[in-house]
C-alpha cells in the first residue's frame, strides 16, 4: 500500500528517505553498466506484475511481488523498487515525491530481509518440499513485513494513527496468503522452466 | 493506463525547462509536506490550482488522477476524527469526534491534494524521457537514470506481452475466481513474463554492446535556460519562500 503525500510527519519522511537512499546506494554498487538492461527489464516486469489483479472473494487485490523480487535481486531490489515507485507516481499519482523514500523503504527492506532469510531454500538443489515452503514463506513474509512497516510509519507520525495502522496491517493478512501461494507457484514454475533465474545471478555482486 | 495524457499542449507552463519544473515541484512538495498552518496549506493549494488553470489541463482527467491518493485520505478520515484526544465536536453513537481530529484530517487532505495538483500540473505534463534527461542534468546518479529509462521503455513492451498472455488465457476459457487454480494460473503468468523478459534482456544487452554501449547517456536535445524559465523559477521560489517566512514567523 502506498502512503499518500502530506500524511506522514517530516521526521518520518526524512528518516525513510535517508534509509532508502542508503539501500539504493548499496544496491547500485552491485550494478555495472552491462547489467542495466536486464535490471531495467526485470524492474519493468515487476511493475507490470503489480498491475495484475487477482480475485479474492467479491473483491480483488493487486500483486506486490516484493518477496519474489528480493529473491531474484537481493539488495538490487532497492533501486528496482525506487524506479518502479517513481514511475507509478508519475504515471498514475500513486504515492508521490516526498513519500517516495518511505514507500521505497517499506517495500524494499522486506524484500532484502526475505532474501537473507529464505534465499538459501529457493535454489535448485533443495528438495521440492523445502523449496515450496521457503518460497511460500518468502512471499508471505515480505508482504507481512511491508504491512507492518506501513503501519509503523503511520504510528510514528502520531498516536492517533494507531487504529488506522492496525487496520492496514490486518488488511495485509489475506494478501499475505495469496502472495505466498503465488510466489511458491511461480518459483516452482521457474525451477522447471528457467532455473538459472533462481540461482541468485542478478543478486550477486560484480 | 500507461499513457501520458497531459503531455504538451504548447502553453507557457508546458514549455518551461524541465529542470525548472522538477526543482520547483520538489521544493514545493517538501515545503507543503512539512507545513503546519491551515492558511499556508490553503495558499499552497490555491497556488497549485492556479497553475493548473494556467496550463489549461483537462479538468476531468485531472480529477480522475486525484482519485487514488484521495482513497487513502478517505480511509484516514474514517479514523482520525475519532482517535484524536481533545475537544469533542459531535458524536456518532459511542464514537466522539474531536475538533483536533477533524482538523488533522482536513490538513492532510489539503496538503496531499496541493502536492498532487502541483505534481500533475508541472511534471506529468513533461514527457517521461525528457524528465529522465533533466534528472541527469540535475546530477541524479547515472545508473538510476539509466534504470529509469530502461524500466519505462520496457513497461510498455512487457505490458503488451502481458495483454497477449491474458487474451490467450481468455481464449482457452480461463475465468478468474477465488480458488487455487486461479492463483496458480496467475503465478505461471508472472513466471512466463519473467522468463520471456530475461531472454529479452540478454538479446537487448548483446545488441547494445554491439553498438558500443558503455553506460553513458547521450541526449539529442540540449536544455537551455531561456528568460521565461529564469523568471518563472525566481517567481516560484519567491512564492514558496514567502509562504515559508509566513509559516515560520507565526510559529515563533
Amino acid at each position: 500500500m502506498h502512503i499518500s503525500e502530506g500524511v506522514l510527519s517530516p521526521s518520518v519522511l526524512i528518516a525513510g528517505a535517508a534509509f532508502a537512499a542508503a539501500g539504493v546506494a548499496i544496491g547500485l554498487k552491485g550494478i555495472d553498466h552491462k547489467e542495466i538492461p536486464s535490471m531495467g527489464i526485470l524492474s519493468a516486469t515487476f511493475f507490470v506484475g503489480s498491475l495484475v489483479h487477482v480475485p479474492i472473494g467479491p473483491s480483488s487485490v493487486h500483486l506486490i511481488l516484493n518477496g519474489l523480487l528480493g529473491l531474484m535481486l537481493g539488495w538490487k531490489a532497492f533501486p528496482a523498487i525506487l524506479v518502479g515507485l517513481a514511475l507509478q507516481a508519475l504515471l498514475f499519482q500513486f504515492g508521490g515525491i516526498t513519500s517516495l523514500g518511505v514507500n521505497t523503504l517499506n517495500m524494499a527492506l522486506p524484500a532484502v530481509i526475505c532474501y537473507y532469510l529464505f534465499g538459501w531454500g529457493v535454489r535448485v538443489g533443495t528438495s521440492q518440499l523445502v523449496f515450496t515452503l521457503t518460497a511460500f514463506a518468502c512471499g508471505s513474509c515480505a508482504v507481512l513485513l511491508s504491512g507492518v512497516m506501513v503501519g509503523f510509519s503511520l504510528y510514528l507520525t502520531g498516536e492517533a494513527f494507531l487504529p488506522a495502522a492496525k487496520l492496514v496491517v490486518a488488511a495485509h493478512f489475506p494478501v499475505m496468503l495469496i502472495e505466498g501461494v503465488l510466489t511458491a507457484a511461480c518459483a516452482l514454475f521457474l525451477r522447471r522452466v528457467k532455473p538459472e533465474l533462481l540461482e541468485g545471478r542478478y543478486a550477486q555482486y560484480g | 493506463m500507461l499513457e501520458e495524457e497531459f503531455v504538451s499542449n504548447g502553453c507557457l507552463i508546458h514549455r518551461l525547462d524541465p529542470r525548472v519544473k522538477i526543482v520547483v515541484v520538489f521544493l514545493f512538495s517538501v515545503f507543503v509536506a512539512v507545513s503546519n498552518r491551515f492558511v499556508i496549506m490553503l495558499a499552497a493549494l490555491a497556488l497549485g490550482l492556479s497553475i493548473v488553470l494556467l496550463s489549461r489541463l483537462p479538468i476531468k482527467q485531472l480529477v480522475r488522477r486525484l482519485v487514488p491518493a484521495n482513497m487513502f485520505i478517505l480511509f484516514l478520515w474514517l479514523f482520525l476524527p475519532f482517535t484524536f484526544v481533545g475537544e469533542p465536536l459531535f458524536s456518532a453513537g459511542p464514537l466522539v469526534a474531536t475538533h483536533e481530529g477533524v482538523l488533522c484530517a482536513a490538513q492532510i487532505s489539503i496538503k496531499s491534494n496541493a502536492i498532487m495538483v502541483m505534481l500533475i500540473a508541472l511534471v506529468t505534463s513533461t514527457p517521461i524521457l525528457t524528465l529522465g534527461h533533466a534528472m541527469h542534468e540535475l546530477r541524479v546518479p547515472k545508473k538510476i537514470v539509466h534504470l529509469f529509462f530502461f524500466t519505462y521503455r520496457y513497461i510498455h513492451v512487457i505490458h503488451r506481452e502481458y495483454l497477449r498472455l491474458v487474451s490467450a488465457m481468455k481464449v482457452r476459457g480461463f475465468r478468474p475466481g477465488t480458488n487455487m487454480h486461479t492463483y496458480k494460473t496467475y503465478a505461471y503468468l508472472v513466471g512466463m513474463l519473467l522468463v520471456r523478459s530475461s531472454d529479452r534482456a540478454e538479446r537487448v544487452l548483446n545488441a547494445m554492446l554491439c553498438r558500443g554501449f558503455r553506460g553513458n547517456l547521450y541526449s539529442l536535445s540540449a536544455f537551455s535556460l531561456k528568460p521565461h524559465d529564469v523568471i518563472s523559477l525566481v517567481l516560484m521560489l519567491a512564492l514558496i519562500l514567502a509562504l515559508g517566512v509566513l509559516e515560520w514567523t507565526k510559529m515563533a
